[in-house]
């Protein structure tokens, strides 16, 4: 094994030994990144000589006994998290050469544990998107299978943690933004509760939804990586006040007695069968382990997909107003009339899913619309919160695919918006609920491509998801297996 | 139809957006495919159903008005792409 292969709990161990140095460790993913990158485009951004400065510091703490989990350990952000001096442009045009003049708590945060940063990860546009190909910096490819999408919109992010390119990184999402790519990647992604981690310094897509998280090689890392970064956050009016457990305490391979729930239209039509075939798989193991399986009704889950597409584009329709080619970001040249030089700027600064979606947003929200969609989905978004509500009171977690099908080709759905939005129909729920979710791989398919089963909980109930998923991985080896790129 | 090639235009100036006429004709016909399928919303009855606009019950949030260390008005500029003198420049407003 390489350093670049190992999760961050087994790097943490070595370092705190000193048997290695975070400059190795660093030196090693910088070498990884260097042999991968032309092939898989992970990253927007590198950021090697910061990632070498902060290994050495890393590496002194370390030296005095310091080392905290993450000292030293070399993780990606995904391109819409705000970082001090170095350009987060999410994946647009608008923004190609914004540098952000302060960082995201949650950069403070890894900062302050002592974590390095490799680089920026690419993304579809504003996050919207299922592929990452929305992305103005050209699309990711899969390590599993290059012509295929990595996912996304967290594509960048997945696929960074699954080629080696970092040992971790983070994400966001607002629809399946995490969990979807970490399906399609064989990683693991957790979307943590609405209100778990601050959302200073994420570029806003959808507010009532977006909420960052980790993606990493295994359940381990993604207890250590949200102990890092949740927690209240007084610049977020939004980010709970609770305190913030021990998720590594929650990581037991004891699930007996565990009440895991199936939601009866879970298996919907034009679900791959070997989606299916693995994930009942999956069940079979967490019943072996002595967990019980209930059947649970989400009766309105199929109207999530028409909730979603309202709401996510009504708020980012407010949300991007503020690009407008005068405070910040490209501005379209040459134009002498204000109204005219907002327009273009947009025209010319947005990519087609952007403009798609604020133009279903405005649309909406417009008068006389405002009623029949948006009102009407918000009052969905409760009948949908109340189906959560009733089936957590009979289960612990509740159990899913992560996606429907196994990750599609590049280009496959470029043409066909529907369809793209459809392959979020399992993750945008819990979004809609606010609630925690996690994926992590299950099994493949024939032609070797990862598959995720999916664990929800109700509100910040997220180390019940932990210990489900850390008694799974235990038990199975899917996390070991790694793409074959030589 | 949904929505209209006139109503496109008009949402489009909504948004200060602007497309050409082939883009124009893409957005209706992507836009009424998609805005027929939340025709199924339609199925439900809402009648007494409150919205939900946040999913996570929260309160209003109150803070001490107290002055903090905040970005400066160099660094708040910077990334403007025209100004002159501490202020954004843009196209004449004013006839």
């Amino acid at each position: 094994m390489e350093f670049y292969q190992l999760p961050a709990h087994r790097l943490h161990q070595l370092l705190r030994r000193k048997e290695v140095t975070s400059r190795e460790v660093t030196e090693s993913v910088l070498r990884q990144v260097e042999r991968m990158e032309g092939r898989i485009h992970a990253y927007i951004t590198l950021t090697p000589d910061l990632a070498m400065e902060q290994a050495a510091s890393a590496d002194a703490r370390l030296q005095k006994g310091e080392g905290e989990p993450l000292t030293g350990i070399p993780l990606a952000i995904k391109d819409l998290i705000c970082t001090q001096g170095v350009r987060t442009t999410c994946g647009s045009h608008i923004l190609e050469n914004f540098i952000p003049s302060y960082n995201a708590s949650v950069i403070e945060k890894l900062k302050a544990a002592g974590a390095v940063f490799v680089g920026k990860a690419n993304m579809d546009e504003f996050a919207m998107g299922s592929s990452t190909e929305n992305s103005f910096l050209g699309p990711t490819c899969n390590p599993w299978d290059l012509r295929r999408i990595p996912g996304g919109s967290s594509g960048g992010s997945a696929a960074s943690v699954a080629a080696d390119e970092c040992i971790a990184s983070l994400g966001s999402d607002t629809g399946g933004s995490i969990r979807q790519p970490a399906a399609c990647c064989g990683i693991v992604g957790l979307k943590p509760t609405y209100g778990r981690v601050s959302r200073f310094g994420l570029v806003a897509f959808a507010s009532s939804l977006d909420q960052i998280g980790p993606l990493t090689k295994d359940v381990e890392d993604a207890a250590i990586l949200m102990n890092a970064i949740s927690g209240h956050d007084p610049k977020d009016s939004t980010s709970v006040d609770l305190p913030v457990p021990d998720f590594s305490a929650a990581l037991s391979r004891d699930i007996r007695g565990m009440v895991l729930g199936i939601p009866r239209e879970c298996f919907i039509e034009g679900i791959d069968p070997e989606v299916e075939s693995a994930v009942r798989e999956a069940f079979r193991t967490l019943e072996k382990l002595g967990a019980r399986l209930v059947e649970v009704s989400l009766p309105h889950s199929e109207y999530a997909v028409a909730v979603y597409y309202i709401i996510a584009p009504a708020e980012a329709s407010s949300n991007l107003a503020r690009y407008d080619g005068v405070k910040y970001g490209f501005r379209a040249r040459g134009m002498h009339d204000l109204l005219e030089m907002y327009r273009q700027t947009r025209l010319q600064g947005f990519g087609a899913e952007v403009k798609r979606r604020i133009m279903l947003g405005t649309y909406v929200l417009s008068a006389g619309y405002y009623e029949a969609y948006y009102r009407k989905a918000s009052q969905v978004r409760t009948l949908i919160c109340q189906d959560f509500e009733k089936a957590f009171s009979q289960c612990d977690v509740l159990l899913t695919p992560t996606a429907p099908t196994p990750a599609f080709r590049l280009g496959e759905k470029v043409d066909d918006p529907l369809q793209m939005y459809l392959s979020d129909v399992f993750t945008i729920p819990c979004n809609l609920a606010g609630l925690p979710g996690l994926s992590l791989p299950c099994g493949f398919s024939k032609k070797g491509l990862p598959i995720g089963l999916q664990i929800l909980a109700g509100h910040f109930q997220e180390e019940k998801i932990l210990r489900v998923a850390y008694a799974y991985e235990q038990n199975t080896e899917h996390h070991l297996r790694k793409p074959t790129l030589e | 139809m949904k929505i209209t090639r006139e109503e496109v235009e008009h949402v489009a100036l909504l948004a200060r957006l602007k497309f050409s006429e082939s883009e124009k004709e893409r957005f209706t016909t992507q836009l009424n495919t998609i805005l027929e399928y939340m025709d199924k919303l339609g199925q439900l009855d809402t009648t007494r159903v409150e919205p939900t606009f946040h999913a996570v019950s929260g309160s209003n949030v109150f803070r001490e008005d107290l002055v903090k260390p905040s970005i400066s008005q160099e660094l708040s500029l910077q990334n403007a792409p025209d100004g002159d003198n501490g202020f954004f420049r843009v196209p004449k407003i004013i006839e």
